[in-house]
């Protein structure tokens, strides 16, 4: 039996499982308490100290770090405590760059939020001294703008903690302390794994993408160039956001009735290369395990995860399928396959993908990655991006029609759809291998073990008389606690996918930012996972092996799946990369 | 003076030593900073894989506290009293003088590698003041006038 126990906030009694925080215990009364450096499950160091609340105690206490316990009498919401937070705020702006009207985040910032919420009045309530950063702008994914920075440390913990990777860190002391990596070196200088997540932490704006949206209008507008667009299977599941729909609805006929207004020439589907994926990496499984291959094999979508293992496990490049990620599979099918039968030159053809992350920016410039001589993918936006665009282009969103994308490469199945949850990529190979493997089709192809926000999730599947053995990982921080059990030999896999990010891409650093105080009661990977399973489960074909236009790719082009000219093509390498490059 | 070599096998054996205690970074430094005089980016480096912590937690800690030094000191350090006392009584005229006598900025190590000039919180010793400190000698009621001798004494030291 859970203990619980009954404490009374501002008047409202609430009952709560011993452990809870009075924040959390407050917030299941219906009581709201400002946050400024907590971020639920990542942060909670009572440091801003915007969350004091009076307990009874000797001062005011912060209610993130402080345990609800028995009988216990809370106010959130004196005229002291209001004093003390504005004025806390005010303290804040005395060193913050103002510059709201052209910042990234801009009525998406939970400091400029506060302000309002509180009634901060005077911005300039403290002017004073205010340090001047260089703008780091150097990384092909993130650029950090220190002069935004409130010291809030979500981005430290994000990367230390949950990515295990750790560029950044609180450096020097007192007025003069600032958000760095060591030395002041840039964060492409360090072994950034561009995944992004520290933009999805940060309260302001003081981490964004790298912008790229001006090089695809420019695109766009260049009339001897033929451009192709691609989305991304998580874009659709949270793209509506930025247009006002709940969390998880998802939008895909209106996106792409928005990226054909905005211009593009052809509107393709990177989940017709999720199903194509299938196709190559349910090929190369079966083979490494016919055939005594590196084992087990893990999955190679996500670049975050990639640049990761190159650099902290480079002993596992062997084990990393050499399938390219999907929207490079689509980017050099494009180029050749799609190119001849348009009947237009590739050098003409521009392919820009809309991701729901920012190291696929980093992705796209890899050399390796231009099988026809030109780079498979030419630009990467993300989906905070592509909302900026259409919001850009004055189209609006809420009343376009739906519209399926482009034939020959924008079939997709409910395996490719799938690939944008963590876990789906793993049961969208299942669903392939099973068929592959037996020549028989699976009649329940929903694999429950491997669903869900677990960090590392472990199944055995009986496919005909094997029994393989998978594990999935997402979070580089739960890849290093899967890689370091199979390390010490305390754990065998046949197959494991990783994804860079926590949740995979649904939750990817290009992803529309929430709140964390809407993450206090509400989880991102949960609820857009959940869009993309309810298309899964909608659509009549779920099975990567079924989708005509791939069968079509290989009739006519490719021949079978890790053909010659499949591996030309599809797959690539990968190289050890140094942990502190200078 | 023990060479490099040496020091880096020093600076092992004490990582080698701490590694499992908690709170091992502080401690280790310390000492790395005893070994090297201060410490630089590859000490870090060393004490970031020996302790399985990244740089940036080292870095983070080395910059935090004035304890440690991320460049080689000089050999004589010279810490100029910045301390009510001393401050009333000039002792902003006398860190000048310093400044421009060794032509090396307040925080820095000249380039001779001789002095290091530090600004110090009260040393104690207001009755004397303006005071500075060079290593372990203590000069108390000074004038800007006073330094060119005193540099030169320790120049000629060497």
């Amino acid at each position: 039996m859970e203990n619980f126990i009954t404490l009374t906030i501002d008047g409202v009694k609430v009952e709560v499982p011993a452990g809870t925080t009075v924040l959390e215990a407050a917030k299941k009364a219906g009581i709201n308490i400002p946050t400024l450096c907590y971020l639920k499950d990542v942060n909670a160091i009572g440091a801003c100290r915007m969350c004091v609340v009076n307990a009874g105690g000797r001062g005011l206490q912060a209610a993130c770090v402080l345990p609800a316990t028995d009988g216990m009498n809370v106010k959130t919401n004196t005229p002291e405590i209001r004093a003390y937070r504005k004025t806390l705020l005010e303290l804040v702006l005395s060193n913050h760059d103002k510059k709201c009207l052209t910042c990234p985040r801009s009525t998406n910032c939970e400091l400029q939020q506060l302000c309002r919420d509180l009634g901060v009045e005077n911005g300039d309530a403290f002017a004073g001294t205010q340090n001047v950063y260089e703008i780091d702008d150097a990384s092909p994914s993130i650029v950090r703008d220190n002069n935004k920075c409130i010291l809030c440390r979500r981005c430290v913990a994000t990367c230390d903690k949950v990515q295990n990777v750790g560029v950044i860190g609180a450096v020097n002391r007192g007025f003069v302390t600032s958000i760095e990596s060591p030395w002041n070196l840039k964060l492409n200088d360090m072994a950034c794994i561009n995944c992004g997540q520290c933009i999805t932490a940060c309260p302001v704006g003081a981490l964004y993408e790298k912008d790229s949206t001006k090089k695809v209008w420019d695109l766009i507008n260049d009339e001897t160039k033929h451009v192709v667009v691609q989305p991304a299977p998580a874009v659709r599941a949270a793209l509506g956001e930025e247009f006002g729909y709940p969390m998880g609805t998802s939008v895909t006929g209106k996106m792409v009735a928005a990226l054909r207004r905005m211009g593009f020439d052809k509107v393709f589907d990177t989940d017709f290369a999720a199903d194509l994926t299938i196709m190559e990496e349910g090929t190369e499984l079966v083979k490494r395990v016919t055939e005594g291959g590196v084992l087990p094999m893990i999955t190679s979508c996500s670049p975050g995860w990639i640049k990761f293992c190159e650099t902290y496990y480079p002993e596992f490049i062997p084990n990393l399928s050499s399938c390219k990620s999907p929207h490079e599979m689509l980017g050099a099918v494009t180029k050749s396959y799609y190119a001849e039968k348009a009947g237009i030159d590739a050098k003409d053809i521009k392919v820009v993908s809309v991701m729901p992350c920012t190291a696929k920016k980093f992705e796209a410039g890899r050399e390796e990655l231009a099988a026809t001589g030109y780079p498979d993918v030419d630009e990467v936006i993300t989906t905070r991006e592509l909302a900026h665009m259409i919001k850009e282009a004055g189209i609006d969103f809420n009343m376009l029609p739906d519209e399926d994308f482009d034939d020959l490469l924008g079939e997709s199945t409910g395996a490719g759809v799938i690939f944008g949850a963590t876990g789906g990529v793993m049961e969208a190979a299942l669903r392939t291998a099973y068929n592959l493997i037996t020549g028989d089709e699976l009649d329940n192809v929903d694999f429950d073990a491997v669903r869900g926000t677990e960090g590392i999730k472990e199944a055995t599947v009986k496919v005909g008389d094997l029994d393989v053995s998978v594990a999935v990982a997402h979070g580089t921080g739960n890849a290093s606690k899967l890689l370091d059990m199979i390390k010490s030999g305390e754990k065998k896999y046949t197959f494991i996918e990783v994804m860079g990010c926590p949740g995979g891409c649904v939750t990817g650093g290009g992803q529309p930012i929430v709140s964390a105080q809407t993450k206090l009661t509400c989880d991102p990977k949960v609820e857009r996972a959940k869009a993309l399973y309810g298309e899964d489960a909608g659509k009549a074909k779920r099975k990567s092996h079924e989708n005509e236009q791939v069968k079509k790719l290989y009739a006519e082009y490719l021949g079978t799946p890790n053909s010659h000219k499949a591996h030309e093509l599809l797959h690539t390498h990968y190289v050890k990369r140094e942990k502190y490059s200078k | 003076m023990p060479d490099m070599k040496e020091k880096y096998d020093q600076l092992q054996q004490v990582i080698e030593e701490l590694k499992d205690q908690p709170g091992a970074l502080m401690p280790v430094l310390q000492k790395a900073q005893g070994i090297f005089g201060c410490v630089p980016m590859d000490v870090q480096k060393i004490i970031a894989e020996g302790l399985g912590v990244t740089l940036s937690e080292v870095y983070g800690v080395a910059t935090f506290y004035a304890q440690f030094t991320l460049e080689p000191a000089g050999k004589y350090i010279i810490s100029v009293c910045m301390g009510t006392a001393c401050y009333v009584k000039g002792s902003q005229k006398v860190l000048d003088k310093l400044s421009e006598e060794l032509n090396v900025p307040v925080g820095k190590t000249s380039a001779d590698g001789l002095f290091t000039l530090n600004a110090t919180r009260c040393l104690g010793a207001c009755g004397l003041a303006p005071v500075m400190t060079v290593n372990e000698e203590v000069y108390g009621r000074l004038t800007p006038d006073d330094i060119p001798g005193i540099i030169a004494k320790y120049r000629e030291l060497g």
